[in-house]
């Protein structure tokens, strides 16, 4: 079995994999790391959201093997609960959640759209963060949550800046 | 205190934003081993050949149950609404397509996937039953709970045929799947005669009794977990196929297993909207009034199982009509069951007899909105009860004022806005008020905070958060003192969580458990030489932030952390039991609601565009605006994207599902969601309902929904689609 060299929200990992093993699976069933959810075997849904070397991927859609000497930050990586991170806070007070399946890969496909577009317009934040489907809410509120992360990130660089993140995480 | 009725943040929201909310798949379980369902690939016939061999072989590979291997078990329902007969692996014989026909073992979830293509499968093929509308049917006994399936007051065909305008239509709507974005899933695990399942279930007590009667074993050798529910929709109201066979894996390879369904596998046996075919006449004066309405319902369900889709039972009460006949049949097909999906009749029944109310506003000359203000119903006539409350015309006004109505130009195909056509259409929304008994346990400590339980779900509603608050308010606690867990049949008794009726139910045991909580911490106190308040009486005293205080003497006072402090156990406990009482008797109840919608459509493309949706509800007492809105938003996008997106093709002639998968069955992505997108909450206060005054909220917003979206279409293009979704090319 093929061994892989993996930093996971800062921490360093050495671990044998299945070439077969999708990234989604080492991160769930190996590293326990249960944030990053599983909707769909197409492509579609973005609940396995995860920041690959900074970028946002669906983490359904690569090997692990093909991670071998990356950078991955998932939802824990983030922000802990006693340090979340303004996408945290804004989804949480701003109600972008309802059962809560979609929020992590929402979350950080949100934290990479403003990292590529710190200011977007509603517009822009509906088509940067489309791949990402969530069935409970609507949207509107994902929506103002973006939106409010993003005027709280701008206006405040001394805090989280999102290019703080990367590209090994705030977690730890 | 306030706290009932205070938008406050969700209390999972920190769980949820964190990734630590533990969904059923991610129970961890030491020795756990992974489960793959082999499924049909025909929609009608017998195995007549099980290869198992290569699979059996495969490396990791613990057991494969087939029909021939398989535990015998009990797959015939026994009782209860949601209760559902299930392909077991008892027989050789294919009822429908995805049918689950083999269970793999294996101890890494990817060495069953690759076992469960190794599965060799032979079928003696039969001539599927599959045309919804040339099958032959059979009336129900009931087309919901009690409700008779052929229903009629007055003289139908007589007042329809002195009619001075007549209407008559027939609707139809396409099987959807809920697709929530969790796909169930199970982990199961035995110890003896005992059996733990952790379950993506709307009701714990339901899967606990199915498995109980599968295996033959009391209720009480059964528990049921579910703290996370990742949506449900009514796909997870019942307790399906494969959550009692991870649980006969388990014990039949004496380790824990995991069984999660791929997404393909959430189009096989999970439950699904039935398509439907319904016919509607409306005979009405010259000045709009109505005096009759047919309503005939074809849905079908599956050759093993009775599922009837419910579309008229509005139809009975929405409206002043003093001849009205309901009528549904069922068409036994080669498919799985179908079952509830949000708002089960009410969501694709109001498709038709809005759209139809739509048809007739424009065949007498008015104004859709003053046709259903001219056949207001003050009180139901169908049961002839007042309501218990009821504020559609505030909804319509409401709405209408939002939204903006009036810029609207009667004409249909009137209004362009550039190279695009302009509609806006309207519909009226309801939903039943139900409830079942509930019960809840309260445990107030001597650290000043409160444990609450109740054996109820939260599927993303709120539950956990609108429960707390009750409790909270009851206490005379910060919500931030209580503690609510749920989601574990261990806990008192709650019902399924559909049919909107878990705040109605379970909040007002909550708030019985709480009350009697607190008044015991009271006569405690009371009776306690000790205490400041001793010897005062029980009328005499408020509670707030935690502290018992004389009204008058607000300075004389104890702590509820006092006074457990002093109790020999440090706690105490009470239970509240709450059921309906003869309410039902006294009065109709309902929630109302009115919906609005503007598009744009591109005559050359056919392209619909909805711009603009309103929505107003009043449902009672509101809990708490925050999780409430967002449930009437959600629900309005189900319903813009039942009217343009959804739709699960089975294949004609091989009774196969052609898109069972995300990225070909559409649901609505962001961009989908019109940019001047609102629900208001009409205010409403209901004495009568139930004691905390509170109607359902989860499933109106999809009511009315589609058939304004359609109506807006009519209005924008002068052609009217009768058929669902409203694709391009029906508008080219
Ligand atoms: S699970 Fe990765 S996109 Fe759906
Ligand atoms: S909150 Fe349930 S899918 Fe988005």
């Amino acid at each position: 079995m093929p061994q892989i060299e993996i930093d996971v929200n800062g921490a360093h990992h050495s671990v044998p994999v299945e070439p077969r093993l999708l990234l989604v699976h080492l991160l769930r069933d190996k590293l326990e790391l249960t944030g990053t959810h599983v909707g769909c075997d197409t492509s579609s849904c973005g609940a396995c959201t995860v920041l690959l070397n900074g970028e946002s991927v669906k983490s359904c859609t690569m090997f692990a093997v093909q991670a071998d000497g990356s950078a991955v930050i998932t939802i824990e990586g983030i922000g802990a609960s006693d340090a979340l991170h303004p996408m945290q806070e804004a989804f949480w007070k701003m109600h972008g959640l309802q059962c809560g399946y979609c929020t992590p890969g929402m979350i950080v496909s949100a934290v990479d759209l403003l990292r590529r577009n710190p200011d977007p317009s509603d517009d822009e934040i509906r088509a940067g963060i489309e791949g990402n489907l969530c069935r409970c809410t609507g949207y509107e509120n994902i929506i103002r949550a973006v939106r409010s992360a993003a005027a709280a990130l701008r206006n405040d660089e001394s805090r989280h800046s999102v290019a703080e993140l990367l590209p090994v995480g705030g977690s730890n | 205190m306030n706290l009932v009725g205070a938008p406050i943040d969700r209390v999972d929201g920190r769980r949820k934003i964190t990734g630590t909310a533990r969904y059923a798949a991610e129970t961890p379980l030491p020795g756990l081993t992974y489960a793959v369902m082999v499924e049909s690939t025909i929609p009608a016939g017998t195995i007549a050949a099980v290869d198992a061999a290569a699979a059996t072989r495969a490396s990791g590979v613990i057991a494969v149950l087939t029909y021939e291997n398989a535990p015998k078990v009990e797959q015939h329902k026994v009782a209860g609404m949601t209760d559902r007969n299930l392909p077991l692996l008892q027989d050789r014989i294919v009822r429908y397509d995805r049918q689950p026909v083999a269970v793999v073992v294996a101890d890494t979830f990817e060495r069953a996937t690759d076992a469960a293509s190794l599965v060799r499968i032979r079928y003696d093929t039969s001539v599927p039953a599959l045309s919804l509308a040339h099958g032959s049917g059979y009336h129900p006994e009931h087309s919901h709970g009690d409700e008779p399936s052929v229903y009629e007051r007055g003289n139908v065909d007589a007042a329809f045929a002195g009619a001075d305008v007549k209407i008559d239509r027939t609707y139809t709507t396409p099987v959807e799947h809920h697709n929530p974005m969790e796909p169930h899933a199970t982990v199961a695990t035995w110890d003896g005669d005992v059996l733990t399942v952790y379950d993506a279930t709307q009701g714990v007590f339901g899967t606990r009794s199915r498995l109980a009667v599968a295996f033959g074993i009391p209720p009480a050798n059964v528990r049921v977990v579910c703290p996370f529910v990742g949506g449900g929709f009514g796909s997870k109201g019942s307790a399906w196929a494969h959550t009692v066979l991870a649980a006969m894996a388990a014990r039949a390879v004496k380790r824990p297993v995991k069984l999660v369904l791929a997404r393909p596998q959430m189009f096989g046996s999970v439950g699904y909207r039935p398509a439907t075919i319904q016919r509607v006449t409306l005979g009405a004066k010259r000045d709009g009034t109505l005096v009759s309405t047919l309503h005939e319902v074809r849905s079908q369900t599956s050759i093993f199982d009775e599922f009837v889709e419910p579309s008229a039972e509005l139809t009975k009460m929405l409206y002043a009509v003093p001849n009205v006949r309901t009528i549904n049949t069922v068409v036994p097909l080669n498919a799985a069951t179908p079952t509830f999906m949000r708002a089960p009749g009410e969501s694709s029944g109001s498709f038709a007899l809005e759209s139809a109310m739509d048809e007739l506003a424009y065949a007498v000359g008015l104004d859709p909105l003053e046709v259903r203000l001219r056949n207001h119903a003050d009180s139901d006539p169908s049961k002839q009860l007042p309501f218990s409350s009821k504020s559609l015309r505030e909804c319509y006004s409401v709405g209408a004022e939002r939204f903006g109505w009036s810029r609207r130009v009667p004409r249909a195909r009137s209004m362009r806005d550039g190279g695009l056509l302009v509609g806006m259409g309207v519909a009226s929304a309801t939903y039943p008020t139900n409830r079942s008994a509930a019960s809840a346990l309260v445990r107030l400590s001597s650290d000043g905070t409160a444990h609450v339980f109740a054996g109820t779900q939260d599927l993303g509603t709120g539950a956990y958060t609108v429960f707390s608050q009750v409790a909270a308010e009851e206490l005379g606690i910060p919500v931030s003192s209580v503690r609510f867990e749920l989601g574990d049949t261990n806990f008192p008794m709650g019902p399924v969580s559909g049919g909107s009726q878990t705040t109605a139910s379970v909040g007002n045991a909550v708030s019985v458990a709480a009350r009697s909580a607190r008044d015991r911490a009271i006569g405690l106190a009371l009776g306690d030489p000790q205490s400041s308040l001793h010897g005062h009486d029980a009328d005499a005293i408020d509670v707030r932030d935690g502290r018992i205080f004389l009204r008058d003497r607000p300075d004389v006072g104890d702590t509820y952390a006092a006074i457990l402090g002093r109790h020999p156990q440090g706690e105490i406990e009470e239970r509240g039991d709450a059921r309906p009482g003869d309410e039902k008797t006294a009065f109709s109840m309902h929630a109302f609601g009115a919906q609005f919608a503007e598009v744009r459509v591109d005559p050359e493309l056919g392209t619909v565009r909805v711009v603009k949706m309103v929505g107003a509800f009043a449902s009672g007492r509101i809990l708490n605006a925050k999780t409430a809105r967002s449930q009437y938003l959600g629900g309005m996008v189900w319903g813009l994207s039942m009217a343009l997106h959804e739709i699960t093709r089975t294949d004609a002639r091989s009774g196969r599902i052609m898109n069972a998968n995300l990225a070909d069955y559409l649901v609505p992505v962001n961009k989908d969601v019109p940019s001047d997108f609102e629900a208001y909450i009409v205010p409403e206060d209901d004495p009568n309902v139930n004691p905390l005054g509170v109607k359902g909220i989860g499933e109106i917003g999809i009511v009315g929904a589609a058939a304004a979206i359609a109506n807006a279409v009519y209005h924008a293009t002068g052609t009217r689609v009768r058929d669902l979704p409203i694709q391009p090319e029906k508008l080219v």
